[in-house]
């Protein structure tokens, strides 16, 4: 099916083709009536051998054949020689099928079956995967044959790895001698070395063992960097080493084990209450009432990495307050999953008596005991404290008439710049959440060191050939370089820097733009929250026409090209935020921020309600714009498997609420906003400029949210 | 450049069914069910389903469920998961689910679990990440993923992970080191990548994927003719359209790559005198690739072409219709 040429035969050739047709179909036939007749003589033997010469892929047969060697051993128990001839036979029948198809799944697992019988020499069988291998070095059911045979023999890792290591020192020792004449002979070799070793498990086995004093995992990985600068640095274009040094940057800078990197509160911040109970600032400002009908005050842990196992027995939370319930820890997963980057607890103050002008410390710690755990399985370790304030204050206790319920509007007139710092500074919290929490990063010198050398190394690259993968590599060396030297130093140093590779990287590989593109906003989004005073850029007042309860803040990141949202960790304290006119498809990572109550991305590219999912997540949002995005107008939906759903096993359809909707529209057409929709609470949404956005949609959405006040700035 | 030839490829594929006898039918004879999918798909994909004879179908495809519940590629044949997901597919597109005895199949894939979570192919006991999918996908499609120990088939999947975000068909060295003193991990290809983004898609899974590390591999995969290649270095292909395409969709990653230059490519493979569609332009056509290329164009929002969801390999309405269909109220 693959590498035949499209051309009608000549009268001849299609002769024999169709004779060579007749001669296997009466091959096929005579061999199903052996099958199911059981019929195991010499004669039907050797039909089923003829028939998986010539179409090695008839998996049926290699089942007879099975049957047929359980069959004669059967009979042939006693005599250990008839039974190896038994063996060796079958041996020879997949040799040949391969001959005609190395990549036959049937033939190589027959080969497999064979062996683990345990009667058969496997001496040969490395010899055997040679010649295979030549004639295509990169098959992939080859490698699997060459792993299991070397699991048999029971070679060790270190074996395999020096084996890898010597046909990648024979293929350097041969580049010299070949350079001009043999390069591709050279790229097939080295990548093949790389598919000895595919995922780095070989290495990442001995880095594990480095416990064990086999090596420090410092001098493995210089070597390793060393082997693939080699291979980027003889051919930049050649993709083998690309994702192995990706791989290797990330072993560098990366803690094994998950990391804390920022809460909200955040430490030594103290949360102001008025006597309703309504969430106010840290200071002198206030904020926004986020969830004060319930009097819920939500606590954040945003670690590095996804973990599981936050519960009130791994997390203790000391207070005085009496909190009777039991404490909740919640992943923030949309998808569902009971493992997350960032976790959340509703601290519900509803039903305690608060008094006036007092100090409420709350002390939360975790990692005194084991039990929160990373994906890959590492335990988190630092035992770790956050430490943070309630206060009760008079100073709001007047609630504007219908609180929340005015109309928000997102034009230029509302907003207004601070004009001193310190008004809002106190807002984001004195910069403490900027840098996060304070123990991140005890990144060895080693790591900062060895990532400065290969910064170094490739902008050496870089000055003699203007390669792509010389500029991306380089752009993600300064942004690891930055952000594990951030604690030290103020801001992101390298930003400029890395912003103008990825422009230029957008102008020369066209292609990739837009990846390109969102790996620049990352580092945009970075850049911005990585000081107060960057950060400060973006923060407004808010006023609207007739908010009783002005002068909150709003963070607007407009018009920024951003394609896609990150460095969230900085932006728990967002209650309000204006992410209009921009490039995002995609709100990833929106839900860690549930505090928010007010958002804006209208002006974007989100191409779905599924891409929505985040939202589902929080529980204060009640303003919500997404007019003029690309709702409705694509037929394939590229989040409808990021967003929990039936099809996923991730969530219930909910027919009952659905049914009582009588919303006149089939499930099917309809059940994207129907899952997101039905959980949202809000007051106030704009979905004009939809091409979803119909008269029948809105009368949709009327039913699903009752608690609606605003639909496209009118009554609904 | 020219368009689809959307009634050419009809035409092909319904011809496909008169060519028993020439040597590739004969080869593929063993895949029928396979091919009977990939075929009627591209029908319904062309809005041209009603073209197939269901009761014909349908019937075909009952006589070939053995007694242990699984259905083989053709008749007198074995039977093997491979086939069994294709009987099921077929029969979701005429919605037809209900004619097979659903506790029967499902029994015969829950068999076919293994200890670590895996999943054989059949009593032989081949082991590889597409088994683990294929399980999972049949068994969604019929309402019985709870049937099967779907945290431990997942585990086992994730323990297939590569460096590069992409898996293998079997998993690395520490689950078989007690035994074996050395990892058999092993490398896979495009449609191990397929197989294991779609069963953490139906199991809403994806959180544990590394969704910019695996976008990134496979978005790399486009190359400058606008074809998507399989591994590093190997030429562009069709069918890659459907195995890199679909994961980029489900990870939310398609963006990254030039949708437009694929288009275009899967155009210029096109047999456009007799219809169908070869793995790369001027090769010999085939109903596989002619499957991949005109679900690849479904992927790339191509006019006149049906949605197809990415993780089911269905059109997105018979997925719809089985999950949200009005039978699924009570
Ligand atoms: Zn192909």
């Amino acid at each position: 099916m693959h590498g035949r040429p499209r051309k009608t035969l000549e009268p001849a050739d299609a002769e024999a083709l169709s004779a060579k047709a007749e001669k296997l179909r009466s091959l096929q036939s005579l061999f199903l009536a052996n099958h199911h007749n059981r019929i195991y003589d010499k004669e039907a033997l050797e039909v089923s051998a003829k028939l998986l010469e010539i179409n090695p892929e008839s998996y049926t047969a290699w089942n007879y054949r099975k049957l047929a060697v359980e069959h004669c051993l059967s009979r042939s128990e006693s005599n250990p020689d008839s039974v190896k001839s038994i063996f060796d036979e079958e041996l020879k029948v997949v040799e040949s099928a391969l001959r005609q198809n190395f990549k036959s799944y049937g033939a190589w697992h027959h080969r497999k079956w064979v062996l683990d019988k345990g009667y058969s020499s496997i001496d040969n069988e490395l010899r055997l995967l040679d010649r295979f291998q030549k004639a295509d070095a990169r098959n992939f059911h080859a490698w699997n044959y060459r792993r299991f045979v070397c699991a048999l023999m029971q070679r060790t890792d270190e074996d395999e790895l020096n084996y890898t290591e010597q046909m990648i020192g024979t293929n350097f020792s041969n580049y010299s001698a070949w350079h001009n004449r043999r390069p591709l002979c050279i790229s097939v070799c080295r990548v093949e070395a790389n598919d000895v070793d595919p995922s780095g498990v070989l290495l990442s086995n001995l880095m594990k063992r480095k416990a064990e004093g086999y090596f420090p995992k410092e001098i493995v990985l210089e070597e390793e960097y060393n082997h693939v600068q080699n291979a980027l640095f003889t051919d930049p274009d050649d993709q083998s080493g690309w994702f192995y040094h990706l791989w290797l940057i990330d072993q560098t800078v990366k803690s094994d084990a998950p990391l804390l990197v920022s809460s909200w509160p955040s430490p030594g911040s103290t949360i102001t209450l008025d006597g309703n109970k309504c969430l106010h600032g840290c200071g002198s400002s206030p904020l926004y009432c986020t969830l004060l009908d319930t009097g819920i005050l939500p606590v954040i842990l945003y670690f590095n990495q996804a973990v599981e196992g936050i519960n009130s027995s791994t997390v203790t939370v000391k207070s005085e307050l009496t909190i009777n319930e039991d404490l909740v820890w919640k992943p923030l997963s949309t998808n569902k999953l009971n493992t997350a980057r960032v976790w959340v607890m509703y601290l519900n103050l509803g039903n305690v008596k608060l008094q006036l002008s007092k100090t409420y410390p709350i002390e939360i710690s975790l990692g005194h005991s084991q039990g929160i755990v990373s994906s890959s399985g590492y335990h988190y370790s630092h035992p770790s404290q956050i430490s943070f304030k309630l206060s009760v204050q008079n100073a709001y206790t007047e609630l504007p008439d219908g609180k929340g319920g005015k109309l928000t509007l997102w034009e230029n007139k509302n907003f207004q710049k601070f004009e001193h710092f310190q008004e809002v500074d106190s807002i984001i919290s004195g910069g403490q959440l900027i840098t996060g929490i304070d123990h991140i990063p005890t990144t060895s010198n080693w790591s900062a060191e060895t990532i400065d050398n290969e910064i170094n190394a490739f902008r050496v690259l870089l000055s003699e050939s203007d390669c792509k993968i010389g500029k991306l590599t380089l752009a993600r060396l300064l942004t690891a370089y930055d952000s594990i030297s951030s604690p030290h130093a103020k801001g992101m140093i390298h930003a400029e820097e890395i912003l103008e590779l990825y422009a230029d990287l957008l102008k020369s590989d066209p292609m990739h733009s837009l990846y390109y593109k969102d790996e620049r906003s990352l580092v945009l989004l970075q850049q911005i929250t990585s000081t107060t005073e960057s950060l400060l850029q973006y923060c407004y007042h808010y006023r609207g026409i007739t908010e009783t309860l002005d002068g909150f803040v709003c963070l607007r990141l407009q018009n920024l090209s951003l394609s896609r949202m990150g460095s969230l960790e900085n932006l728990l304290w967002v209650q309000m935020l204006d992410l209009s006119h921009n490039e995002l498809r995609s709100i990833e990572g929106l839900e860690a921020m549930q505090l928010l109550s007010r958002l804006n991305l209208s002006h974007n590219k989100i191409g779905s309600f599924t891409a929505l999912g985040p939202l589902r997540l929080l529980k204060s949002l009640k303003v919500l714009n997404i007019s003029y995005n690309e709702i409705g107008s694509h037929s394939i939906d590229t989040a409808r498997y990021l967003c929990s759903s039936p099809l996923s096993h991730t969530e219930e359809f909910g027919w009952d609420r659905f049914e009582i909707l009588n919303a006149n529209i089939d499930a099917a057409n309809i059940w994207e906003a129907f899952l997101i929709f039905k959980s949202l609470n809000l007051t106030q949404l704009d979905v004009t400029g939809n091409a979803v956005a119909d008269e029948n949609f809105r009368s949709f959405l009327v039913k699903i949210l009752p608690t609606l006040k605003w639909l496209d700035g009118e009554l609904p | 450049m020219g368009g689809l030839v959307t009634e050419k490829h009809v035409r092909y594929i319904l011809s496909i069914e008169k060519r028993k006898d020439d040597f590739m039918s004969v080869v593929m004879e063993h895949l029928r069910m396979n091919g009977a999918y990939w075929g009627l798909t591209t029908l319904d994909l062309l809005g041209k389903l009603d073209t197939a004879d269901v009761n014909e179908v349908v019937s075909w495809i009952m006589s070939c469920q053995h007694e242990s519940g699984g259905f083989s590629g053709n008749i007198g044949h074995d039977p093997h998961i491979l086939y069994t997901l294709s009987a099921v597919q077929v029969l979701a597109l005429f919605d037809k689910i209900d004619i097979i005895d659903v506790d029967k199949v499902t029994n015969y894939i829950v068999s076919l679990q293994n200890e670590d979570g895996s999943f054989s192919g059949d009593m032989w006991g081949e082991v590889d990440t597409r088994f683990s999918y294929i399980a999972i996908s049949c068994l969604s499609l019929l309402h019985r993923l709870d049937k099967i120990n779907v945290k431990k088939a997942v585990k086992y999947i994730l323990s297939c992970k590569n460096m590069d975000g992409g898996f293998g068909c079997t998993p690395g060295g520490e689950s078989h080191a007690g035994q074996r003193g050395i990892n058999t991990q092993t490398r896979g290809g495009h449609m191990e990548v397929f197989c294991c983004v779609g069963a953490l898609a139906i199991t809403g899974s994806l959180d544990l994927v590394d969704k910019d590390l695996l976008g990134w591999w496979l978005c790399e995969r486009q190359v400058k003719s606008g074809g998507l290649n399989g591994r590093p270095e190997k030429l562009p292909d069709v069918c890659y359209s459907w195995w890199v395409l679909s994961s980029l969709i489900m990870i939310d990653r398609v963006h990254w790559i030039d949708k437009d230059k694929l288009i275009k490519f899967i155009l210029d493979c096109q047999d456009t005198e007799n219809g169908g569609i070869s793995d790369r332009p001027d090769d010999a056509v085939d109903v596989f690739h002619t499957y991949f290329g005109v679900a690849g164009l479904s992927l790339l929002e191509y006019p006149g072409v049906k949605p197809i969801d990415p993780a089911y390999a269905l059109p997105v309405d018979v997925v719809n219709r089985i999950f949200f269909g009005n039978d699924k109220k009570l």
